[in-house]
């Protein structure tokens, strides 16, 4: 594993990492997978959704029982197992899915967690069995991972018993490979963080995996906890950072030099059924749904008239306020012909409407998923991009302070403007 | 209603079976071929450009789901299901009527039509054979189905009889309310329960309507195998040659076989993709449960003789971690048994073209039931399909033993 940074930006930095024949630019995005693959999308449709879509994360926690470890390992990996030749394989033992480790039911001997066997502690030995089987590109020590707020003497232990762990991992790491990432805990105390930073940093690892992030932290202690860790850590090597799903907290986390993120955000937003819709460049906007449009305004109640619908009592009209995602569920798509974001390349906005993803959420069929996730990872991919553009030319500053203060422009918008602006939609749909 | 949007070639005969090809307003399809159904507008878990590389020819939609979510105008509006899910293939509707009757309580048949209670807000509704026809008129199939008076087949007496005579009523209803016969092909369906004087007159009747292509209904409710057979011999020998026949809601790999030899085109069922979704996968050999515990150790492919994008990538050992428990264990499987069904659709047409029918038949029962204990309605239907499969399957019984001798060395 090799890693080269290529450019700063106002602490930012964009960098290469190369492992064997394959090389994934930062900062960027891992794919969440559940049993080692995306959770909707097959990888006959990931081909087509970007080269970034290659890059995804696994948990050895889901590797433990079934399949048996063995199994995985006879075939050679989690690579072949699965047929992902192509893909950049991370293992994080935090399950992305919101299953981790609580940090409460953690025993010296390992770490607590809800398994398809049940809940079961999972120490060094077991966790590196998976490891050892899936062997996969890049992968993170166990850690002892607590909620923000245990007390200073629970994030003290935690910091001690992840260093422990990974010294464990680091003799049981059957091939000696170069891929292993330290875990850095210490929840929200600067001290603990400090410590634990500078620990693993003297340890044998080729990178960092910051964990304990989006369990209960203060928003505005997170960024003087990103700095004591990485003010700690060495330059040259490659950080990733686990919780920090959000735009805002994406770019957070760029500012402080983290490398790799494993935001649940796309899927998170998939499952509510919303698409993400936020621009992602300075000089473009592509807020279409914005635009004033001439043409007579149909009331909500005539068009009810008009097309006989039905509307449930669930069904509310969409009045958005938040420009940075739509709520496909609402009734308003309905009659809408336009993809998610006009122009966008991704296979769910190249091949159907917004009128059939709202039906197919309507009538509760799993395609709505694959379809949304599908955007909403092209999309974040894409914002994953910007940034690393943005740092490339050396502005990154601006990029982010765009991003942060459009969002918050935007949500001050009359919402008569959205109502009004989704109205011309319908009757250009319709036309 | 001797208009046809559709044009029907048989290509070529092996004894009952044909290989033909039938062309629809928006596709060009193989028979025999097997119609994946798509309920509400989609194929569960499975993409558009995923069935196009499947192979998929005709997709079946529900008129009653599409016409309660999204609507039939809202379909209409937006330039029919076609444009709506961006299918470019073709599509069938049926009428609506069987879905009502097996799927609510209170639907009760009159002369009228199918009264029924709104499942939105509970209000007695009316589906006569006109409104079937309006809707299905807007959701645009290039296929659509007469509604019929369907009823149990384990019914018996005169309300076997009452209905096939309303069907036969209705199917001029039907003709009469059709608004685009130059873009929408009408199909009859022969009622009459397991009577097979019911079931003559009933094929006698529509094919004076002279229909672009008849469908055998009311099967697959539960009747015995025997029966079942023997009634789709019987219309399908009565219907015309020149014309598609369709068997409807028959999906299980071993009845398609038998209902091709002896005659018919088309086969519509759930069964591929709802057992896929329970963790069930078609094989050669039968179904592959692979929530069995033995599965968890077996890395090989669901089958060794698919080609598919699942049995290329995956083992039974990881899919079996995954059915029943992850959507993607759903969708790939799913996936798979409609390539299966796909393949066994396609290498029927292929053997009926090369002439070596009988065969395939053969081979296919071989592997269905390696212990040669083929069903006895089986081996009668293929007697009437003038198919030998004695001497065959125990030639082939021979070959497999020593092959799986030569597997032990
Ligand atoms: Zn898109
Ligand atoms: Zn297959």
């Amino acid at each position: 594993m090799k890693f080269l940074v290529d450019a700063w930006s106002a602490g930012a930095r964009a960098g290469s990492l190369i492992l064997g024949e394959l090389q994934l630019e930062t900062p960027c995005l891992l794919m969440l997978t559940k049993k080692g693959l995306p959770a909707h999308i097959t990888q006959d449709m990931l081909d087509d959704l970007q080269t970034e879509g290659r890059a995804m994360q696994i948990s050895p926690i889901e590797f433990l029982e079934s399949p048996p470890p063995k199994v995985v390992a006879a075939v050679g990996g989690v690579h072949k197992y699965l047929y992902l030749k192509k893909s950049i394989i991370v293992a994080v033992a935090r399950n992305q899915f919101g299953l981790e480790a609580d940090g409460l039911n953690g025993t010296k001997f390992g770490a607590s967690f809800e398994t398809s066997a049940g809940r079961r502690v999972v120490g060094p030995t077991k966790y590196m069995e998976a490891v050892n089987a899936l062997r996969p590109d890049i992968w993170a020590s166990l850690p002892d991972e607590v909620p923000a707020w245990a007390t200073p003497k629970r994030h003290r232990m935690a910091v001690d018993r992840t260093l422990q762990w990974l010294d464990e991992c680091l003799s049981l790491n059957a091939v000696q490979d170069d891929k292993v990432l330290g875990v850095v805990v210490g929840g929200a105390s600067v001290e603990e963080r400090k410590r634990s930073a500078l620990e693993t940093a003297r340890r044998d690892v080729s990178g960092f995996s910051l964990s304990g992030f989006g369990l209960g932290e203060n928003h505005d202690e997170r960024g003087e906890l990103l700095k004591s860790i990485i003010d700690n850590l060495p330059e040259e090597k490659v950080r990733h950072i686990s919780g920090l799903g959000m735009p805002e907290e994406v770019l957070e986390g760029v500012a402080a030099g983290v490398d790799l993120f494993d935001s649940t955000y796309p899927h998170t937003l998939t499952m509510k059924g919303f698409a993400m819709v936020f621009p992602l460049s300075m000089e473009k906007q592509n807020g279409y749904y914005l635009e004033k449009k001439n043409g007579h305004h149909l009331s909500n109640g005539d068009m009810k008239k008009k097309n006989g619908f039905h509307v449930s009592n669930g069904e509310t009209a969409g009045v958005y306020l938040d420009p940075s995602k739509l709520d496909m569920r609402s009734y308003i798509h309905r009659l809408d012909t336009n993809p998610i974001v006009k122009g966008c390349q991704c296979y769910a906005c190249r091949k159907h409407s917004r009128a059939y993803i709202h039906h197919l959420l309507n009538v509760h069929e799993m395609l709505a998923q694959t379809l949304l996730d599908i955007h909403n990872y092209h999309h974040y991919f894409s914002f994953f991009r910007a940034i690393r553009e943005s740092i490339a030319q050396d502005k990154f500053e601006s990029f982010r302070n765009w991003f942060t203060s459009r969002s918050y422009d935007n949500t001050t918008v009359d919402p008569a403007t959205y109502k009004e602006s989704y109205m011309d939609g319908l009757l250009l749909a319709k036309n | 209603a001797n208009m046809a949007a559709l044009h029907f070639e048989v290509l070529a005969r092996s004894k009952l079976a044909r290989a033909s090809r039938l062309t629809l307003p928006h596709h060009v399809v193989q028979t025999p071929m097997f119609m994946p159904v798509g309920t509400q507008g989609v194929i569960k878990g499975i993409a558009n450009d995923q069935l196009e590389e499947l192979g998929c020819q005709i997709i079946l939609a529900n008129t009653y789901h599409l016409a309660l979510r999204p609507g039939a105008d809202l379909l209409e509006q937006m330039g029919g299901l076609h444009k709506f899910m961006n299918w470019p293939r073709a599509l069938l509707t049926d009428s609506g009527g069987f879905q009502m009757v097996s799927l609510l309580h209170l639907a009760d048949i009159t002369e009228e039509g199918v009264t029924f209670q709104s499942p939105v807000d509970g209000t007695p509704m009316l589906l006569t054979p006109e409104e079937s026809i309006q809707i299905q008129n807007k959701i645009g199939a290039d296929i659509i189905m007469a509604l019929d008076d369907v009823v149990k087949t384990t019914t018996t007496g005169p309300r076997v009889e009452e209905a096939m005579h309303r069907t036969l009523r209705w199917i001029d209803r039907c003709i009469s309310a059709h608004s685009r016969p130059t873009e929408q092909n009408l199909f009859g369906i022969v009622q009459g329960g397991l009577d097979p004087k019911l079931r003559d007159q009933c094929v006698k009747g529509l094919v004076e309507r002279n229909l672009p292509g008849y469908a055998i209904g009311g099967l697959s409710g539960g009747e015995d195998k025997d029966s079942f057979w023997r009634i789709v011999a019987q219309c399908a020998a009565g219907l015309p040659e020149d014309k598609p026949r369709y068997v409807m809601g028959v999906g299980f790999p071993l009845d398609i076989v038998v209902c091709s030899a002896l005659g018919a085109d088309m086969y519509d069922c759930v069964y591929p993709t709802r057992t896929g979704r329970f963790g069930s996968a078609l094989v050669p050999e039968g179904v592959l449960k692979l929530t069995n515990a033995n599965m968890e150790n077996d890395n090989r492919p669901l089958d060794e003789s698919c080609s598919c994008m699942v049995c290329k990538q995956y083992t039974r050992s990881y899919l079996h971690t995954i059915v029943t428990k992850e959507a993607m264990g759903s969708q790939l499987v799913s996936y798979h048994n409609i390539a299966y069904m796909m393949k066994l659709s396609k290498d029927m047409h292929t053997s009926i073209l090369e002439g070596r029918f009988p065969q395939f038949v053969q081979e296919f029962l071989q592997k269905q039931f390696p212990n040669r204990d083929v069903p006895k309605w089986v081996r009668n239907a293929m007697e009437v399909a003038e198919i030998d499969i004695s001497i065959r399957v125990q030639q082939l019984a021979r070959e497999t033993f020593l092959i799986q001798d030569n597997w032990r060395h």
